[in-house]
């Protein structure tokens, strides 16, 4: 059983400021994390692995600059076989579209060393741009069905289908999946840690890379910041209310009055 | 440049045929676009059965109809919505395509978009039309919400975008005299439906919990401080006539369940009124319910990012401010 997980160096966005005055992000000092949903998905692969260690492979992909060669040492780490670092500058300032694509490209690119793929994991989204559209897209460009919104897979008996549980907004399902499928995940169980033993080693583990010279007929038109069908044409930090009516009274009975007499002016009742 | 035409909304049925609120909400933005340059506004909608969603989206806006039907479309299924309605747009080439950003919308837009070579922009919160070029700028939050960003779709057809529900309100239109409905009929092979739900599996407390479709939440948070006082906050919801929410910290500590969950990990809502009680008001809360229309905080600490998004609040302790309002309501509504 072959597990692909796809994973994403983002910007540990619970810690991002705007700047008041300049109204920009402030970005210096915000630690690079691989992202969260990321983080489940491979969890979701390791529990895999843990109930059948000798028939599972895991391996890991990202697509990014060098650095993000970090997050894939922390991905081997906790268990992860083999990790691929997808890079290049003409990579740069793709869309979700151009993103899927290469990713597509490449996953052809590891099928050669790693043999073919069983399942393929995804997050539900990055926490950067929070699309949600990569997933589903790679499998769209691999020909593989999708079951997105996962908390929980297993198998059955034969290895050829997957249960998995999905969180839906009219509530959770159960579905039954024939394999190869691309799944992603949401929040699911919780995270487990390295030993400092595997950290270390991890940190002189191999990490392949992949660049544009690696996959040969890769269509041109469909890769970059000219193959993105998206163009970001202004970005800008959203308003902060400053005109709420926000009662503080040092008596809690004189607040909660002008509190309420507020909400009669709103006619909340 | 393009010779695509008209906007289309994609309607999310439910069940009994009827129409999630999500797309009505988007026939009338599209409307507006649409009329600037006079074209149609067609409801594109799936379900085994629609004839209930017919008559929604007929005053709500649209201009025409089609359908897609059949016992083939009782279940959501990715690919085979997929394959029947990227078949329709192929035949038709709409200029623009929304479709509203829930659990369905952004299963299928992705999907959708790559199978047409086309661009995807995600959860949108604001949407803007440029007459000439005929071209919708998309609006949306990224990081968590920190930033905004305008996108476009300059070189690609049809333009495609999924839209946060609750962010436009459902508009009443009078029923366009040329209304008619098209009805396509589409296949496919059994063999290639590749997942099927085995199981639906019950909210134990609340079975279904509607807060995309309210118009009053109450939430209540971490500073509830234990789960029995979450009594406090379904009482004030029962006196408005509201639905409980929740913020994920009161969630995961297990004192409700994921479905009142809102937020960027929850569910985005876009009530007429957002009470937030003892919720703090982390930006993944915020991404779930800073489209409201008027937002009320009730915290104990005055520094609470709340406070940034209210347009009311009051600074103090919600286990005695939460009930005496109940019972101000109460009294006031003669209950
Ligand atoms: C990837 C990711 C996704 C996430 N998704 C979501 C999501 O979808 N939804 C979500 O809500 N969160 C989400 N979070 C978590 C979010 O960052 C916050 O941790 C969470 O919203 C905090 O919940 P809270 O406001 O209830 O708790 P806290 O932040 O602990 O706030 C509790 C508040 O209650 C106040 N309080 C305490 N006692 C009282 C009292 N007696 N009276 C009045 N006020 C009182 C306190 O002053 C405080 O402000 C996500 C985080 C991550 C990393
Ligand atoms: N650059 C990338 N490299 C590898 N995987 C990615 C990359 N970008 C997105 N993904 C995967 O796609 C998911 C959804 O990302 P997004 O559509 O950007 O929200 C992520 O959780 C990752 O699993």
């Amino acid at each position: 059983m072959n597990i692909l997980v796809c994973v994403k160096q983002v910007p540990d966005t619970t810690e991002i400021k705007i700047d008041p005055v300049k109204k920009t992000l402030i970005r210096t000092g915000v630690p690079s994390i691989l992202n969260t949903y990321d983080a489940y998905a491979l969890e979701q692969a390791l529990q895999l692995k843990d109930k059948d260690p000798d028939n599972v492979k895991i391996v890991v992909a990202s697509m990014g600059p060098q650095q993000a060669e970090s997050i894939l040492r922390d991905c081997l780490a906790v268990g992860a076989e083999s990790a691929y670092l997808i890079t290049d500058r003409k990579f740069g300032g793709s869309d979700t579209y151009a993103t899927s694509y290469i990713l597509s490209q490449s996953v052809a690119k590891i099928v050669e060393q790693e043999g073919s793929f069983d399942m393929i994991f995804c997050g539900k989204q990055a926490i950067d741009g929070d699309t949600a559209q990569v997933g589903p897209q790679l499998g769209e460009h691999l020909g593989l069905h999708q079951i997105t919104y996962a908390i929980n897979i297993s198998l059955n008996e034969e290895k050829n289908k997957a249960l998995i549980t999905r969180e839906l907004d009219e509530g959770k399902v159960v579905v039954e999946a024939q394999l190869p499928v691309l799944v992603t995940f949401t929040k699911t169980d919780d995270l487990r840690f390295a030993s400092i033993k595997n950290k270390m080693k991890s940190k002189r583990a191999e990490i392949k890379e992949i660049n544009y010279d690696d996959l040969a007929g890769i269509d041109d038109t469909k890769i970059g910041l000219n193959g993105s069908p998206t163009r970001v044409v202004k970005s800008f930090t959203p308003d902060v209310k400053t005109d709420g009516i926000i009662i503080r009274e040092d008596n809690p009975d004189e607040a909660f009055e002008k509190f309420a007499a507020e909400l009669e002016k709103v006619k909340l009742y | 440049m393009f010779d695509n035409k008209n906007f289309w909304v994609y309607i999310e049925t439910r069940e009994d045929g009827s129409a999630k609120n999500g797309g009505l909400e988007l026939l009338g933005q599209a409307r507006v676009m649409a009329d600037q340059v006079n074209e149609e506004v067609i409801a594109l909608i799936v379900g085994k059965n629609v004839d209930k969603a017919i008559e929604q989206v007929k005053k709500s806006g649209a201009t025409s109809a089609i359908t897609i039907t059949g016992d083939l479309y009782a279940e959501y299924n990715t690919d085979v919505y997929t394959n029947a309605i990227v078949q329709t747009v192929n035949e038709y080439q709409p200029n623009v395509i929304l479709i509203s950003a829930t659990s369905q919308g952004r299963d299928l837009g992705p999907r959708m978009s790559s199978r047409l070579h086309t661009g995807l922009t995600a959860d949108c919160t604001a949407l803007a039309f440029d007459v000439e070029k005929k071209e919708v700028q998309w609006t949306r939050p990224a990081f968590g919400g920190n930033l905004m960003a305008t996108i476009i779709c300059a070189e690609h057809r049809p333009q495609m975008g999924t839209v946060r529900p609750g962010v436009f309100e459902k508009q009443e239109y009078e029923i366009s005299p040329n209304f008619e409905v098209i009805t396509k009929d589409i296949d496919f092979p059994q063999e290639k439906i590749l997942s099927r739900i085995v199981e639906v599996i019950v909210d134990e407390d609340a079975g279904y919990v509607d807060l995309e479709g309210a118009e009053i939440i109450v939430s209540g948070g971490r500073g509830i401080g234990k789960p029995e006082n979450f009594k406090l906050i379904e009482e004030l919801a029962e006196v408005l006539g509201g639905t409980v929410g929740s913020s994920r910290a009161a969630v995961d500590a297990g004192w409700i369940s994921h479905a009142h969950q809102v937020g960027q990990t929850g569910k985005t809502v876009g009530p007429k009124v957002y009470i937030a009680c003892g919720i703090s008001g982390q930006i993944q809360h915020l991404a779930g319910m800073s489209g409201s229309d008027v937002i009320i905080a009730i915290n104990k600490d005055e520094n609470a990012p709340i406070f940034r998004v209210a347009d009311y609040g009051i600074v103090g302790d919600l286990l005695t401010i939460v009930p005496k309002l109940t019972e101000r309501i109460k009294k006031k509504k003669k209950m």
